[in-house]
């Protein structure tokens, strides 16, 4: 099970992120399938997942490069590089459309200067989109690192942004 | 100075709102007034436009007040509702009176809102694990009777009849077998899977215990989307505390049967929601959806027989036990039995979660309870069961809800999500979102939808840019068809039911002449 290493994923790894990705190993070791464990404890631990955690995952897993590399990207909600301090992310789906969500998106895409996938021009906040939170009857919602907001109006964007931004 | 006891909600619709902020406005009020309190955070009742609802306890019962903020909290207190006094704008009388939750035939639901969701005391006080006791007293065989008796069929979406899937488990020959519970509620409107682990989450442990002893399954997952921390938090309290009590564990209160369970945490993919793809991301893979055959019954996770049940179906299990399947299957219509939570979201004014038995109409739902639009605007289009529902019309608000009648209209009732939108709406637009979302969503195994849902988009685009517009809609149902019958699961498969339904009941907002054929099927 050997793959072409990419160039990045040939460097070795800094001593912190070996030592996050053999915690994680660690923490989740003889629990069957453990790689999104793994993964989310690295990413909690470091913000993101650097490719230089992905040989040592390897080796750590018996895994190939390819898979867990496979895996990462797979997954919208694993990074590889890293975020702003502030990440917003804002559903796009049909409930908080049917609230306005569209115009609230318009207003942050504008304040931030960025798009989705984007971090905005100042470096604070990365703006990611999210499809349903949950909080459907509270419509439209977002949730800024981790914790949700309901009933958002372009306002109250604004001060969740002056307070975390 | 006597105790006054407040509950605030703890879910997630009401920290949204700010329900910490009203917990610590409360403390800050009553230290300044001299005043005793003890706060419980509970789950939430579900009327949601009502969050933050803070109710007081009275010798009447409890008395609800809502929505607070925290700047209300001091005028609350002069008003005197820690005596549970009317004078407030905010007074909503006792919280059982209140129409919306009273008209409800909540049974899935009966201890969401009302109990401290980690109190183990208050869980076996309201009926909790009287289901697993009397479980524990019979035969494998006769467990899967009674649920195969009651009626229940998966609450995920696809209705299959639960102890169908159960017996097909239970007579597999494995050293080892599972239970996998899909808690990854990725359809937008829907967020009962969510409210049940957040308010009753002993529920949940114990409709999964039943399955383990049922089937004979010692360990069990809990999939749960990353969009819902807060439910993962108190899962995992609540596991413990199961364990540490011997709810779980290797000698389930001396019955000598063994089961335990852990979460597992997804990573943001919709697709993860199909069951076959949830046991790959189990497994630590990419989430890709499997060929079947074969049935995850006989060959699921970890390639062992896995009963694959949703949130809602598993943690109906437990009152099935305890009233009998007789007593579940006598609410409902046709083949459609027992109570589905649906739940009141996007452009109405009382959002909420609605248990009821299957047979009520949209309409009741939609101005009964839901109260009508938010916005004050008419309604136009309603969509049923997720993002791969179909849009309804106002000529078919009065079908009763129920599978089969539902099904005949080629809409489906899901996992029971109702997003409600008004005039403003852009059906053509919608359709097009369908298409984008399945394209950002397909996990890419089969062509129909990582290829279709792309090109999908693009159609509608140029048929909304009036591109070769009659053309174009001919290329859009032709590419329908083949999402439909030649994709391997429902995402690529459904798509079509979103946007062929805009297309049909909504040809004017594709540029089309409403052209009274257009309105049929």
């Amino acid at each position: 099970m050997t793959t072409p290493a990419s160039p990045a994923a040939a460097q070795p790894a800094s001593d912190a992120v070996k030592q996050a990705a053999l915690n994680a190993v660690n923490r989740y070791a003889g629990q069957k399938g453990n790689l999104l464990p793994v993964l989310h404890d690295i990413q909690h631990a470091l913000g993101y997942i650097p490719d230089d955690a992905v040989p040592v995952l390897s080796e750590a897993l018996q895994l190939s490069r390819a898979e867990i590399h496979g895996v990462i990207t797979f997954y919208p909600h694993f990074h590889s590089k890293p975020m702003a301090p502030t990440v917003l992310e804002m559903c796009r789906a049909e409930s908080c459309q049917a609230m306005g969500a569209n115009n609230l998106i318009d207003h942050a895409r504008q304040k931030l200067g960025c798009d989705f996938h984007e971090t905005s021009q100042n470096g604070q906040v990365s703006l990611e989109p999210v499809y349903c939170l949950g909080l459907c009857a509270q419509s439209p919602a977002v949730m800024v690192n981790g914790q949700p907001h309901a009933r958002v109006t372009p306002a109250k964007l604004d001060k969740l942004l002056g307070e975390g931004a | 100075m006597t105790n006054i006891t407040f509950y605030v909600p703890q879910d997630a619709a009401a920290l949204a709102v700010g329900a910490n902020d009203v917990v610590t406005a409360i403390q800050a009020e009553a230290k300044k007034r001299q005043l005793m309190v003890n706060i419980i955070r509970n789950g939430s009742r579900g009327m949601l436009w009502l969050e933050t609802l803070v109710e007081v306890v009275t010798p009447e019962g409890r008395v609800a007040y809502g929505p607070v903020e925290a700047d209300d909290v001091p005028g609350l207190f002069d008003a005197g509702w820690h005596e549970g006094k009317p004078e407030h704008s905010l007074y909503h009388g006792l919280t059982e009176d209140i129409p919306y939750l009273k008209k409800q035939q909540r049974l899935t639901f009966a201890r969401v809102g009302i109990i401290n969701p980690l109190s183990l005391e208050d869980y076996q006080a309201h009926g909790g694990y009287e289901g697993l006791k009397k479980a524990l007293s019979m035969a494998p065989e006769k467990i899967v009777e009674e649920v195969t008796e009651s009626g229940l069929r998966g609450r995920g979406g696809a209705a299959f009849p639960t102890g169908i899937k159960w017996n097909t488990v239970l007579k597999a020959q494995a050293d080892q077998k599972y239970i996998a519970c899909n808690a990854d509620e990725g359809d937008s409107g829907t967020f009962s899977d969510r409210m049940v682990m957040e308010g009753d989450p002993f529920t949940l442990i114990e409709g999964m215990t039943i399955a383990g002893v049922a089937v004979g399954a010692t360990y069990g997952y809990i999939y749960l989307r990353s969009e819902y921390p807060q439910a993962a938090d108190v899962l995992n309290k609540a596991i413990a505390i199961a364990r540490e009590t011997g709810w779980l564990g290797n000698d389930i209160q001396g019955s000598g049967h063994a089961f335990d369970l852990e979460v597992r945490i997804g990573a943001g993919a919709y697709i993860c929601g199909e069951e076959t793809s949830m046991l790959d991301s189990l497994e630590g893979k990419r989430g890709q959806v499997r060929y079947k055959p074969p049935l995850p019954a006989l060959k699921g996770l970890f390639g062992k027989p896995t009963v694959i049940n949703n949130v809602i179906s598993l943690a109906s299990v437990p009152i099935i036990l305890a009233k009998g399947g007789a007593y579940y299957r006598d609410f409902g219509m046709g083949r459609s039995k027992g109570t589905l939570p649906f739940q009141l979201a996007g452009n109405l004014k009382q959002g909420g979660l609605v248990e009821l038995a299957f047979g009520i109409t949209l309409r009741e739902l939609l101005y009964d309870f839901g109260g009508g639009s938010a916005s004050g605007r008419p309604l136009r289009a309603v969509q049923v069961g997720g993002p791969l529902g179909a849009y309804l019309p106002e000529s078919q608000w009065d079908i009763p809800l129920d599978y089969e009648s539902y099904m005949k209209v080629n809409a489906m009732v899901g996992h029971g999500g109702i997003v409600a939108f008004d005039d403003t709406v852009d059906m053509a637009h919608m359709a097009e979102y369908a298409m984008e979302f399945c394209a950002v969503e397909s996990c890419g195994k089969c062509t129909p939808c990582r290829i279709g849902a792309v090109r999908g988009t693009e159609v509608i685009q140029k048929i909304r840019q009036d591109h070769q517009r009659e053309q174009q809609v001919h290329l859009l149902r032709d590419l329908c068809d083949t999402m439909l019958s030649g994709s391997l699961c429902a995402l690529g498969g459904m798509t079509p039911y979103p946007v062929l339904s805009a297309l049909e009941h909504f040809p004017q907002d594709f540029g089309l002449e409403a052209a009274p054929a257009a309105s049929q099927a």
